[in-house]
């Protein structure tokens, strides 16, 4: 697992209070792992954070599972 | 109360107060709610809807906070009902914080011309007469005096980009900071608003551009830097006080200084908008 990978896993495990072997990279972060609307604004305000990177509003409606969020942040982030 | 925020002066000490509007550890409100509870003071929290209770709970938690329930300010049985609860707690109290906004985040974006106005009047509701709506409750409770304290924007005064009918809202908001001043002024209830610079909170992630407009005080304001919630919290501090206790009707800059600066600062960057 890539360094950015784990990075964005244990965000969203701590965000979510998930358990960590259900964040995997298929997961929905609304229909697999209980996140609610202001859940998802969070958490991309969480990566953009961590990664020190810009994530539009587009590209964040795009980002419904954990493997999105990691293609992102591994084409994006610094 | 119990908490984990150690308290750093008595400043606010026999204190108590409702803030309202806190949504999570970005919030605004929440660096307002801090700098009151290390100053001494005692606090109540609103939530607006399930999907705040759970965040305003630990963070109540965490303070040693009071929660009073559910308030959505379009709805006046909830405004009376966590005041009726706040009332039931305390019997009275000395301020109150208003941190409530609202606008469909499409009009966020583009032109103002453009603004319906369905969203016009329910922006102006919940952002601009919720004030009134819970200063009348406020007085009621207010039997000793009081403070209550509104958060405002820069682009109430001058056009900024993509705040749009927010801007209409937050000017109406000023005004009735100044007219409700002079209604409550012989109580000695106190109406002020803290302007801040931009913050990158939950509500800000609706604002089109919001990172550029936060860059841009980053690189032109006096101090060039951008202002953080514990900036507002710690000038909150001073009007929820005595220590502001010949304040009222004011509005008052808590912006690093962009406020006062007429034009680009010649040696700042530009800026360049990751689009993709």
């Amino acid at each position: 697992m890539s360094d950015i990978a784990e990075r964005v896993k244990k965000i969203v495990v701590e965000h979510l209070g998930v358990e960590a072997d259900k964040v995997v990279d298929n997961a929905n972060f609304i229909d697999d792992l209980g996140a609610d609307s202001l859940d998802t604004v969070e958490l991309v305000m969480a990566f953009e954070e961590e990664f020190n990177v810009e994530i539009p509003d587009d590209a964040a409606e795009t980002i419904v599972t954990v493997g999105d969020a990691i293609k992102f942040l591994e084409k994006n982030a610094a | 109360m119990a908490g984990n925020v150690a308290q750093i002066s008595s400043l606010m000490a026999g204190k108590r107060g409702v803030i309202m509007g806190l949504a999570n550890n970005k919030s605004i409100a929440w660096g307002i709610a801090k700098a009151a509870r290390q100053h001494g003071a005692e606090i109540a929290l609103t939530y607006q809807g399930d999907a705040l209770k759970k965040r305003v709970e630990p963070l109540a938690a965490e303070l040693g906070a009071a929660v009073v329930g559910h308030c959505d300010v379009t709805d006046a049985s909830t405004i009376d009902a966590v005041f009726a609860e706040v009332e039931k707690l305390w019997g009275k109290i000395d301020f109150l914080v208003h941190a409530i906004a609202f606008s469909d985040k499409d009009e966020l974006t583009g032109r103002y011309l453009d603004t319906s106005e369905a969203n016009f009047s329910k922006s102006m509701l919940i952002s601009c007469y919720s004030l009134t709506a819970i200063a009348q409750r406020a007085e009621k409770l207010m039997t000793d005096g009081g403070s209550i304290l509104t958060l405002t924007y820069y682009g109430a005064e001058k056009w900024m980009p993509h705040y749009n009918v927010m801007g209409v809202a937050k000017a109406a908001l000023e005004a009735s900071v100044r007219y409700l001043a002079a209604d409550l002024g012989p109580q000695r209830i106190r109406v002020n608003a803290i302007s801040a610079g931009p913050i990158k909170t939950l509500a800000a992630s609706g604002i089109g551009d919001f990172r550029y407009i936060l860059k841009w005080n980053e690189y032109n304001s006096p101090m060039r830097r951008s202002v953080t919630v514990e900036d507002v919290g710690e000038s909150a501090a001073y009007f929820l006080s005595d220590m502001s206790k010949g304040v009222t009707g004011e509005v008052h800059h808590v912006d690093a200084g962009y406020h006062v600066v007429g034009m680009k600062n010649p040696d700042a960057p530009d800026i360049v908008l990751n689009k993709e």
